[in-house]
This record gives C-alpha cells, sequence and structure tokens, in this order.
C-alpha cells in the first residue's frame, strides 16, 4: 500500500471543463460541465467513477486524453508519472503508455480488419513487432489468431470488445483508461473483462475506470470516487462501501448508498444540480440533511480517514 | 372471464425478427401475465429482452403467432392499455417540443402526480437537451400514466440513471401500480431490483 | 472595445447577418429585373462598344445595348427559372422521397432506381437531351432545369422521413393514441421541413448555373432573351478584340449570385442543425 501511494500515474488537480453554449436568442455563454474535480491514480489500482449517466463522467475521460470537441475549454492541472501533461507529450503518450477503451464498439474502423487496427500505423520493422505482440495478446484474451482478418462487423460484441482491450494492452500502458466497459456485455464476458481489468492492475498499471454501475464498481475497484453534478464528492477505498456505509465521509455516498435496490431502497428528495445551474459552495447542500452555514462557501477536496472527502464538516 | 382477467396480457406462440433474412430473435415465445402481477423479467442483455417489450406494447407486430389483451388481440389504433417507457427517455421525447408540451401530449396529469414524481414547474419550460436523463426519464414516465393505461411495461427504465433517482421513480411507480390496481412487466438485468419491486420473477 | 464587438459578433448573429444580407441583394436583383422597363437595355447604335464608364458602368454591347441593366435582367431570369425549377424538382423530390420512405418496399426499390438512372447520365447531358426534345427556348430550359434537380433531394427527404418515422417518440405517439395524421402533422413535418428548405436553398444555385450553361451551348434561350447565358456566349465573339467587359462583369454577377445563394444554404443548414447549432 505505501509502495502504491508514492506511485501515482495519473495525478489530476482541479480539472474544469465548460462548454460554450447559445441561449434561446443570441447570447453565447460557457457552461461548466466538470467542476474543480481532482483525483489520483496510482501504480496498480483500479479507480472506478461512478455517477449517472449524463453527468458528464465520459467528458472527464475525453479531456485527460486531449480529445474534447472544439467548443470545449479546459483549466487545471495533470501530471503523468510525475511529469506535466503537456498537448506534446499527451501525443506521445496516447494510444501507448496511456490507453483508452470507448464506451462503444463503434470506435473501431468499419472499413478495416481489426488486426490493422490493433497494429496501428508505423515503420514496417515496428509494424512487424506489434504484430508478434498482437499474436500474443489475442491468446490472452482468448481470441483466435484468425480474428485479426476479420472486420469488426463480424465480431460478436464480446469478440469486439475483447479487441479493444487487447489493442488497449499491446504497449503495456501505465494508465489505462476505460469509459463505461461492460453494458452489453453478457454476464460472463463482463465478468471476463473484469478479470482482465484485475490483471492488467496486478502488472502494474494504473486503471480508471469510468462507470454508472456502481455494483460493477464495488466489484471491481480498489477505490471508488463518488461522482456528483460535475466533481467528485469522496474517494474511498472500497471496504467502506460495504453494510451501512458508516464509514463513509460524505452525506452523498451515504444515501447513495442507502438508495441501492440491495439495501434499504430508500430514496432521498430532490435531484442532482445539472451543468450551467449549480449552486455555489457544497453541491449537495441543497438535499444534505446535515446542511450548516458554512456549506454555501467554496470548500476543497480534503484527506479524511484514508480517503478524500469534499464536505466541512465530514468527520 | 376469470381467466382473461387472470392473464391480462398474453404472448402466444410468438416469433419475431427485423426481416425476412435476419435470424430469429424470439421463437415460439409464451408468457402469460396477470395485472394483479408486477413480474420481473431477469436475464443477460441482448437475448431479446427489449424486443419482447416491444411487441407486448404494440410497436413492433409479431411474424407469427399473437398478443392478447384480455383475450383480445392488443388494438392497433387508439390508446394502447399497455404502455412502454423505455431504457433511453432522450430518444422518447422530440427534441424540438418543449418537455410542458411532451408531458402533455395525450393526457393532463394532476399537480398532485407531477409532484410525487418530482417534476419542477421550472423544467416545464425547458427543451429537452437542457434536463438530464433522469429528469426526463419522469416525464416519460408521467406521461404514460395516463389514466387508460392498465399496464406498464418497464425496460431498464432506470439503468442509466443515478441510484437515488432510481429509488425515488419506483417509490411514486409502485405507489401508483398498486393504488391503480396496474400490472407492470419489469425489465432488468438488475436482480436485487428485481427482487425489490416485483413479486414474480422469470428467467428469460 | 474590440472584445466587446466579438461577443457580439459571434456565430449565429453573423451567420443570421450573412443570410440577411445575401438574401437582400438577391431579391433585389430580382425586383429590379422584373420591373424593369426595355427601354433600359434597348438598342442604341449610337454608343456601341463603350467601355465601362459613368453613364454605363458595366459598358454596352455590339448593339449598344447597356450591359449593366441586361445583366440585372438575365440574372434575374436566372434567378425566376431557379425559383421555379427548385418548386417542380423540390415539388418531385417529396413527393418522391416521402412515398419512398413510407411505402417501402417496390415503391421504395422504383423510387432509387430513378434517382440512380437521373444521377448516372452526366447532369449536361441530361439537360441538353431534355431542352433539345422540348424545342429548345424558353420551354425547353425550364423543363430540363425543372426535371433533373431532384435526385439529391429525393435521397435526403427519404433518409429523413425514414429516419423519423422509426424514432421512438413517433412510435410513442401512436401507441397513446395518436393518428398517422397527427404524428405527421406534429412531429414528422416539424422535423422534415427544414432540412427540406435548405436542399430547396440549395438547389438554386445549380438551377442558375445550368440555366446559364445550356443557354451558352446553344440548347435554351434564344439570342434576344436577356439571359446570362445568351451575354455571355455573345461576348465570346467580341472578347478576342478587347471588349472584355462583356463577358467580365455579367460573368461576375452570375457567380456572385450563385455563390451567395450556396452561402444563404449552408449558413440556414448551420443555424437549423441542432449539432453545429452551438459552435
Amino acid at each position: 500500500m505505501e509502495e502504491r501511494q508514492s506511485n501515482p500515474v495519473l495525478q489530476v488537480k482541479d480539472l474544469s471543463i465548460s462548454f460554450s453554449m447559445y441561449d434561446q436568442g443570441m447570447a453565447k455563454h460557457d457552461l461548466e460541465v466538470i467542476h474543480q474535480l481532482s483525483l489520483t491514480v496510482r501504480r496498480g489500482e483500479i479507480l472506478a467513477v461512478a455517477g449517472s449517466s449524463g453527468s458528464g463522467k465520459s467528458l472527464l475521460a475525453h479531456g485527460i486524453l486531449g480529445i474534447l470537441p472544439k467548443n470545449a475549454k479546459m483549466e487545471g492541472e495533470m501530471a503523468f508519472c510525475g511529469q506535466k501533461l503537456e498537448p506534446s507529450l499527451l501525443e506521445n503518450l496516447r494510444g501507448k503508455e496511456i490507453a483508452f477503451i470507448p464506451q462503444s464498439v463503434e470506435y473501431l474502423d468499419p472499413l478495416m480488419k481489426v488486426g490493422k487496427q490493433v497494429i496501428g500505423r508505423g515503420k514496417k520493422s515496428e509494424r512487424i513487432r506489434r504484430q508478434e505482440k498482437m499474436k500474443q495478446v489475442f491468446e490472452r484474451y482468448h481470441l483466435e489468431p484468425s480474428a485479426a482478418d476479420l472486420y469488426p462487423y463480424q465480431l460478436s460484441g464480446g469478440m469486439a470488445r475483447r479487441v479493444l482491450i487487447a489493442g488497449a494492452v499491446l504497449d503495456q500502458p501505465k494508465l489505462m483508461i476505460a469509459d463505461e466497459p461492460t453494458p452489453g456485455l453478457q454476464e460472463e464476458l463482463a465478468r471476463e473483462t473484469i478479470q482482465n481489468f484485475r490483471e492488467l492492475a496486478e502488472a502494474g498499471c494504473g486503471v480508471l475506470l469510468i462507470t454508472h454501475d456502481i455494483d460493477l464498481a464495488m466489484e471491481l475497484a480498489d477505490r471508488i470516487a463518488v461522482f456528483y453534478g460535475g466533481t467528485i464528492l469522496e474517494i474511498a477505498p472500497v471496504e467502506d462501501f460495504s453494510a451501512e456505509g458508516a464509514n463513509l465521509r460524505h452525506p452523498y455516498s451515504r444515501a447513495f448508498l442507502q438508495a441501492l435496490p440491495q439495501n434499504e431502497f430508500c430514496p432521498i428528495k430532490g435531484s442532482q444540480p445539472y451543468a450551467g445551474n449549480l449552486p455555489k459552495g457544497c453541491l449537495f447542500a441543497d438535499r444534505c440533511p446535515y446542511r450548516r452555514e458554512g456549506c454555501q462557501e467554496e470548500m476543497e477536496m480534503r484527506a479524511l480517514r484514508g480517503g478524500e472527502v469534499r464536505c466541512r464538516y465530514a468527520e | 372471464m376469470q381467466n382473461n382477467q387472470e392473464n391480462a396480457l398474453e404472448a402466444r406462440d410468438i416469433s419475431f425478427r427485423y426481416d425476412k433474412k435476419s435470424p430469429w430473435i424470439l421463437e415460439g415465445y409464451n408468457l402469460k401475465l396477470s395485472v394483479r402481477e408486477r413480474t420481473a423479467l431477469v436475464g443477460p442483455s441482448g437475448c431479446g429482452k427489449s424486443t419482447l417489450s416491444k411487441l407486448l406494447s404494440g410497436y413492433e407486430r409479431p411474424e407469427k403467432g399473437e398478443i392478447l389483451w384480455k383475450g383480445e388481440p392488443l388494438p392497433k389504433t387508439g390508446y394502447c392499455p399497455v404502455q412502454m417507457i423505455g431504457q433511453h427517455p432522450e430518444q422518447a421525447v422530440n427534441p424540438r417540443w418543449k418537455m410542458e408540451k411532451i408531458l402533455r401530449e395525450c393526457w393532463d396529469p394532476e399537480e398532485e402526480l407531477l409532484e410525487k414524481m418530482g417534476i419542477e414547474k421550472e423544467w416545464m419550460k425547458r427543451w429537452p437537451i437542457e434536463l438530464s436523463g433522469g429528469e426526463l426519464q419522469r416525464f416519460c414516465i408521467g406521461r404514460a400514466l395516463g389514466p387508460k393505461t392498465e399496464f406498464l411495461i418497464c425496460d431498464e427504465i432506470s439503468t442509466m440513471l443515478d441510484v437515488i433517482t432510481q429509488a425515488q421513480i419506483w417509490q411514486v411507480l409502485l405507489e401508483e401500480a398498486e393504488k391503480r390496481k396496474m400490472g407492470m412487466l419489469v425489465i432488468t438485468h438488475n436482480r436485487s431490483l428485481a427482487e425489490r419491486v416485483c413479486n414474480r420473477i422469470v428467467e428469460f | 472595445m474590440n472584445k466587446k464587438m466579438d461577443k457580439f459578433w459571434n456565430r449565429k448573429r453573423k451567420t443570421c447577418f450573412v443570410i440577411g444580407v445575401a438574401g437582400a441583394y438577391l431579391i433585389l436583383v430580382l425586383a429590379a429585373g422584373l420591373w424593369m422597363s426595355p427601354e433600359r437595355y434597348g438598342v442604341d447604335y449610337n454608343a456601341k462598344f463603350t467601355a465601362p464608364c459613368l453613364a454605363h458602368p458595366f459598358g454596352t454591347d455590339q448593339m449598344g445595348r447597356d450591359m449593366f441593366f441586361r445583366s440585372v435582367k438575365g440574372l434575374s431570369n436566372s434567378i425566376l427559372i431557379g425559383i421555379l425549377a427548385s418548386s417542380v424538382s423540390s415539388f418531385i423530390a417529396l413527393v418522391f422521397g416521402v412515398t419512398a420512405a413510407i411505402k417501402g418496399g417496390k415503391a421504395d426499390g422504383f423510387v432509387n432506381w430513378c434517382v440512380d438512372v437521373c444521377m448516372g447520365i452526366p447532369h449536361l447531358v441530361l439537360l441538353i437531351l431534355i431542352s433539345f426534345m422540348m424545342g429548345r427556348g424558353g420551354k425547353g430550359v425550364m423543363t430540363a432545369v425543372a426535371l433533373t434537380h431532384w435526385p439529391e433531394l429525393t435521397r435526403l427527404v427519404r433518409a429523413e422521413v425514414l429516419q423519423i418515422r422509426s424514432a421512438p417518440y413517433v412510435k410513442a405517439s401512436y401507441r397513446m393514441g395518436k393518428t398517422r395524421f397527427q404524428a405527421a402533422k406534429e412531429h414528422m413535418i416539424p422535423q422534415v421541413l427544414p432540412v427540406y428548405l435548405i436542399g430547396v436553398v440549395l438547389l438554386f444555385p445549380h438551377a442558375i448555373m445550368h440555366e446559364a450553361a445550356i443557354t451558352f451551348l446553344g440548347f435554351g434561350f434564344s439570342a434576344e432573351v436577356p439571359a446570362i447565358g445568351v451575354i455571355l456566349s455573345e461576348s465570346m465573339k467580341h472578347i478576342a478584340t478587347g471588349k472584355w467587359w462583356m463577358a467580365v462583369f455579367p460573368g461576375l454577377m452570375l457567380l456572385l449570385a450563385v455563390v451567395l445563394f450556396d452561402l444563404i444554404g449552408e449558413n440556414l443548414k448551420r443555424l437549423l442543425h441542432p449539432n453545429s447549432g452551438n459552435e
């Protein structure tokens, strides 16, 4: 554990992502979708970012990878293995040291054989080397060598998913970012995919798993980051999410745990604030049973009992 | 008659495929559902559960076999007593309409229901893209709970929502179902949710 | 101040401005041509081959006709033909596209076949053939231009209708008791109409260009009609003797009109399309 702590693969500090949008009329304004988000992915661990769909989680992945759409603006700092993550550095790392498993199989080029896509472009010697590697990786993920000669439409959903993973791990990345990797997979395959992530982490890779499926996160991750209204309210070791959640730090995390169907299935009132309509200070304040005066002020992530929390009064 | 009440919605020997060349998605499938029960259909994704829900609510027609509502074929026109709510609310609303118009397309939900659903007045004047999935889903549910709805099919309606919204929505739905003696078919991959909201579980 | 100006002139405002200015210019040309007295471009042998000057900004031709007014009249005629051709073509496209999408099966196959046939023949050849068959002249040009511009728009309408027909919210609308007519009125038309209108506007420049092209080649309007194609083909005889203005100014006006129509169409597309609307 100590060793892991000293080895952050990815550090994100105060990341904000906003979009410029038009109102009904002619005026233009900025819409902040991700707000001062900080997180650290350590070597050999799986960090799950869990939040509801459409709340901007995927943008976090796109932001880290530098593949945001043109009308997006990003602020904050990111570091990869201690090095500041500049666009030029990112360009070199992306697809090699930093791998990405996209949400949808549609990210594969439908007109290119999958083997070619996994190998990628490059010098001939490089391509031959990668081809050898691809054979090994395919074997590891139970893909027939002949699968390399298929077009994406000829693959089943599970196979396509494994091809994406194979492509991502080919260069033994130090950081793997996976965006909703399991929906649409049958249970067996989902389980297998999870196993693949675990193996990757064992091999020393840091995994950032972005998912809306809290059950998956609880089963797979080492730590869970609770995503709410465009930021992270709490990062806690997965053990804290068991039972009553008495060890959890943020009131939202506890409410969240109680609302699970396997627990009390008991909701609290209100709804998640949406980008462009965020309250000042604590994002959860208007629904929080322990709200106090200081909750309207800006607050930062702070360390607490082996986790991190964005709440002034958590103990 | 008694029997018809018991098996209000019935799929009799239905087979379905999207076109003549593609493989069967459902073949000779049978299912009987009662208005007195909430049935959960649990199974892995991609095995035709969503297709079944479209067939049962009349969105698609089976190639062979028939769907019976109280012993008669499911009405093809007019208000269908079997309504369906899907997994993707953003596809189920017209992006060019304001929320108020979407909600009131076919009936006027009373204030009380809207309040229970957690639909805020201020949302009514917004466009669909300005609301989150959870907020849109509340509208879709409100829209489907018209007085002539006697059976509700919920196809993974809370899969894309956060768990608190999920619990909120189900609380209202269960209350409504009890109050109006409405039958339900709940399609989900989440077994604990199925156990929570249904009194009968069917493996697909 | 500069920043403030930048903020004011965001893309949406710019787009609307471009559409407004371009539209105003084209309407002005059309109206000017329609209500222009023929004397303005009448024959005046005293003023043969005058180079551009204050009295004749575009110069005059071999019969002393004022090139400025002739060009405006010619362009106005072209726009008129453009309007006519676009309305006929777009009507064909609407009927074909909607039928193909709704009926499906054989009707769809037939429409697609028609589209492929029409697009398979080189456009100019098809135009000349039809114009020739109809006995050239105004009637020939109009029929030819009107009958050959529907295939792209048909495809567009067909795709759009197909897409919205299977949209979950339209299907939900049927299940909630709406009739076909109600669903079409409330859901489908508002969705398809903008796409269709953009398609119509984008037809204009093609129609105008093609009208000028076949007239230029001698398969269209006869020589006495002030049409851009006629003007350009006449000017070819005199360009070797240094009467450059006879070709340059009418040519530029035609080019400008075509570019402006295209600009309007593209800007409308940007404005009405939800994805690019926020850029």
